[in-house]
């Protein structure tokens, strides 16, 4: 079943391409519909004992490819995510974006990167795994770039000239491990590697691996491309990189890869706290610096990715656990953020912090919205980012780093100051003369932060009753 | 003898590698680029893989450059204007370059690093037919969808573009 997320994104744009008249209008919907089955479909798989839907003898395509895939507690988390980011963005999308011709690119870009993101968070191969990396990233490319604007197509030629020297990196390490193991196959990698194959070249692969998805990921120091790219993108374009583009493309490839395929291996957790500790420390500071909505959210994206980074360091264990589940909050509240500055941006015509001041008057719903981002953004209790934050801090007492939970706990205070400052700078104090006339922006992006402020409160305030044996399989979930 | 053959065709692969990038002219370094991939061919073949070598002969140094040809046949040639101040200090800030590689090259050279990289082996005898329709069917779909990305690229960035000017 699962492979119909490959290919039912590709026959949608085929379709939707034919030169049928009227199929084009079609387009959205037929978007929106793949990514609310999506999200019905990951919840269904995640709740049903055992992921049934999972398996090749279950595959309805099964007898006439033969597929690579697999389906774990961690990659139904991603899909989910990936089915939230895509209708959120589609309906800030259908608001933000006027043209037709230009919303009907924007509409088919989304979903080729919807087949590329479910393809690498499906696939069981390292080479598969690369292959769908490269749809996802040249579909970003153009998602960036596609209005031409100036700033944007820069933006856009740095993340491809950077992604594409992440994309050598990794290729060459691929060839490595296909060296070493003699196959490309997950379970034939993990198996050659347990068995000591290796030595040098494994670790040069794994160096090469982590500089690659770091960069794919925009941690530093490999962080160059991103703020550019969130901030001069599309507005709903941001969103749909910052809520999941970069967590699929770097983080998710980066557990998959270094911690499920390598392990958890002392000198691993070492580089992913050192990345991730400067990640944290150093995008919280940027982000307090920044006058720019969208550049802000950019900074604290970093600053938050570290924090998964954190988690992943601590190996198997609650630390493990905060960072999947950081992963689907980071998702949550900072697509929320973009919503809202989509929406400020749309209405003002500005994201200069500087321009802005009291819209909390003329945009409630926006502003009530991106308050609950913002406090679930700095771990604020019983917001859903708490208790991904509280996990990741106990994951690494335990783990013994006692000095980096510190230095979280510290972060996460710099992150409740900037994002703050977003609501003191736009949406408090008195309105502008000049924004008298503001009004609330539509219903799409009304629907999308209410959507997503609704499952940042929900889940937090869940949180506490979700089953043990949950929690558990996310935290052990490398330990096969 | 064998060894000194594979290390002329690396230069001359380094030579047109180098042509591809620095050529001010995109037609020439589309050119450039079919002729590393040529000679990366030549390289694939030597290694024991006639099947990836046909690969990147037909596929890397014939459809890609024919590919790039009809892209740049949709853009602006350059005004005079623009070609002088593309060719004023273009290569300047990339100087340094060929020193970092030298360096690191030496550098690596002095850590005497334990590289047991075992040896390649030979491709073995597999069905064309069984490696691309059944071993490897994900990423040939995969390639469809990055072509069809690059596609709808091309279509939007430079033949609106044409369209609207």
């Amino acid at each position: 079943m699962f492979s119909l997320l490959i290919f039912i994104p590709l026959f949608i744009v085929m379709l939707v391409n034919m030169p049928f008249g009227g199929i084009r209008k079609a387009a959205f919907g037929l978007a929106l519909t793949i990514a609310v089955a999506q999200i019905g479909f990951a919840l269904f798989a995640f709740c049903a004992p055992g992921n049934p839907l999972a398996g090749g003898h279950n595959d309805i395509l099964g007898n006439f490819f033969i597929f690579n895939i697999g389906v774990d507690n961690l990659t139904l988390v991603l899909l989910f995510c990936i089915g939230l980011t895509l209708l959120v963005t589609l309906l800030s999308g259908r608001e933000t974006i006027i043209d037709p011709r230009q919303q009907f690119n924007f509409v088919n870009l989304l979903v080729i990167a919807l087949a590329g993101l479910n393809g690498i968070v499906l696939v069981q191969d390292i080479f598969s795994l690369y292959v769908f990396l490269e749809i996802a990233a040249v579909a970003s490319y153009i998602l960036i770039t596609f209005q031409k604007r100036l700033p944007a197509l820069e933006a856009g030629f740095k993340y491809l000239i950077l992604s594409a020297a992440a994309s050598v990196l990794m290729l060459s390490a691929v060839a490595l491990l296909l060296l070493v193991a003699g196959d490309t196959s997950f379970p034939a990698i993990k198996v050659a590697l347990k068995n000591g194959a290796g030595g040098f070249p494994v670790k040069f692969a794994l160096g090469l691996f982590v500089c690659g998805f770091a960069i794919k990921g925009g941690l530093i120091p490999f962080h160059g491309w991103l703020p550019d790219a969130y901030t001069e993108a599309p507005a709903p374009v941001s969103i749909f990189l910052a809520g999941i583009v970069t967590k699929t493309l770097g983080l998710y490839t980066l557990i998959r890869v270094v911690s499920y395929l390598f392990g958890p291996a002392a000198y691993i957790s070492q580089i992913l706290l050192v990345v991730g500790t400067l990640s944290v420390v150093f995008g919280a500071w940027m982000a307090l610096t920044q006058n720019d909505f969208k550049r802000m959210l950019a900074y604290s994206s970093i600053s938050q990715v570290g924090y998964i980074m954190l988690g992943l360091s601590c190996g198997p264990g609650w630390g493990l656990a905060g960072a999947i589940l950081h992963i689907f909050n980071h998702t949550v509240f900072k697509s929320l953020l973009f919503v809202n500055a989509a929406a400020v941006e749309t209405k003002t015509g500005t994201r200069d912090m500087d321009q802005l001041a009291g819209l909390s008057d003329r945009m409630p719903v926006t502003s009530f919205t991106s308050i609950i981002a913002s406090l679930s953004a700095a771990g604020v209790p019983p917001l859903a980012g708490f208790w991904s934050k509280l996990l990741i801090i106990i994951g690494l007492w335990q783990a013994g780093f006692k000095i980096f939970a510190v230095i979280a706990i510290l972060a996460s205070i710099i992150t409740l100051g900037y994002l703050l400052s977003i609501q003191r700078r736009v949406f408090w104090g008195k309105l502008r003369a000049e924004l008298a006339n503001v009004k609330e922006a539509g219903g799409g992006l009304m629907f999308s932060a209410v959507l997503l402020a609704a499952i940042a409160v929900g889940f937090g305030l869940a949180f506490p009753f979700l089953p043990t044996a949950l929690l558990n399989s996310l935290s052990s979930l490398l330990g096969g | 003898m064998s060894h000194d053959l594979n290390l002329v065709l690396l230069i001359i692969l380094l030579f047109a590698a180098l042509w591809t990038v620095l050529s001010r002219s995109l037609i020439r370094a589309a050119m450039g680029l079919a002729l590393s991939s040529a000679v990366l061919a030549i390289i694939i073949f030597r290694l024991g893989s006639p099947l990836a070598a046909v690969c990147e002969l037909s596929v890397c140094a014939g459809l890609i450059p024919v590919l790039f040809v009809s892209t740049i046949s949709l853009t602006h040639p350059r005004t005079q204007a623009e070609k002088l101040e593309h060719r004023r200090g273009r290569l300047k800030r990339f100087i340094f370059l060929p020193f970092v590689a030298l360096g690191i090259g030496l550098f690596l050279s002095l850590l005497k690093l334990p590289i047991n990289i075992p040896a390649a082996v030979a491709e073995r005898t597999y069905d064309v037919r069984e490696v691309i329709w059944n071993a490897r069917s994900l990423d040939l779909i995969g390639q469809v969808i990055i072509i069809l990305a690059g596609v709808f690229g091309v279509v939007i960035l430079l033949k609106e573009t044409q369209k609207n000017d």
